[in-house]
């Protein structure tokens, strides 16, 4: 699913006209990377949170060239699914 | 601090806005005025409803992409041997299905101040 079936697939959940739910879809993921970047937790229960992990830098080799190279310190968002997300995705088949 | 579903609400209650249909007073003096804003209870329901269809796409197998977010997936785990970490007993994880998200780059560059990131 990309944004645009997401938008009309929330249109037609809530019967919004579809510019309006991209405007709460362009909202509710602008704010959610607006917090990341501010370093910031997201929670949203049922779903899940994110938090932006740091990693340190480390000394790496280049597979194929075998050159050692510095990896660079980066933080990176982390996600982790809520309990009822988590609970409905996994299903026997 | 952080950022919870209230703050999502609140938002879009600010962003939302909707024409009025009945023409008022108001609507020659301050036309930017004249709208209608979403109750907090609709504005709750149609967040709700946004991460319902996402949990709903995810639970049925199905990735979601975000352009400049980044893309849930949802992943196969094989079974495999584990132990309990506190008595040491061997014991057997079944297969099962997890959701994993990786930032897109554009989020990953701003998150690390716009340097680029590998």
């Amino acid at each position: 699913m990309n944004k645009s079936q997401l938008i009309e697939a929330l249109a037609k959940e809530e019967n919004l006209p579809l510019k309006k739910a991209e405007e709460v879809v362009n909202t509710v993921f602008g704010d959610m990377e607006k917090a990341l970047v501010r370093g910031e937790r997201v929670e949203i229960r049922g779903f899940g949170s994110f938090k932006v992990k740091h990693y340190d830098g480390y000394k790496g080799r280049n597979p194929k060239t075998g050159e050692v190279i510095d990896v660079a310190p980066k933080k990176l968002p982390f996600f982790k699914v809520g309990k009822e997300l988590k609970e409905r995705a996994d299903v026997e088949y | 601090m952080t950022l919870t579903k209230s703050d999502l609400v609140q938002d879009v209650r600010d962003k939302l806005r909707f024409k009025n249909r009945r023409k008022s007073k108001q609507h020659f003096l301050f036309p930017e005025m004249d709208c209608v804003f979403l109750s907090r209870k609709r504005a709750s329901e149609i967040v709700d409803g946004l991460f319902e269809v996402l949990k709903r796409t995810l639970a049925s197998g199905e990735d979601v992409r975000i352009p400049g977010f980044g893309k849930f997936q949802v992943k196969f785990k094989w079974p495999r041997k584990g132990r309990n970490p506190q008595t040491g007993e061997m014991i057997i994880l079944r297969s099962r299905r997890t959701i994993s998200f990786r930032a897109s780059r554009k989020l990953r560059e701003k998150i690390n101040g716009g340097a680029p990131s590998p």
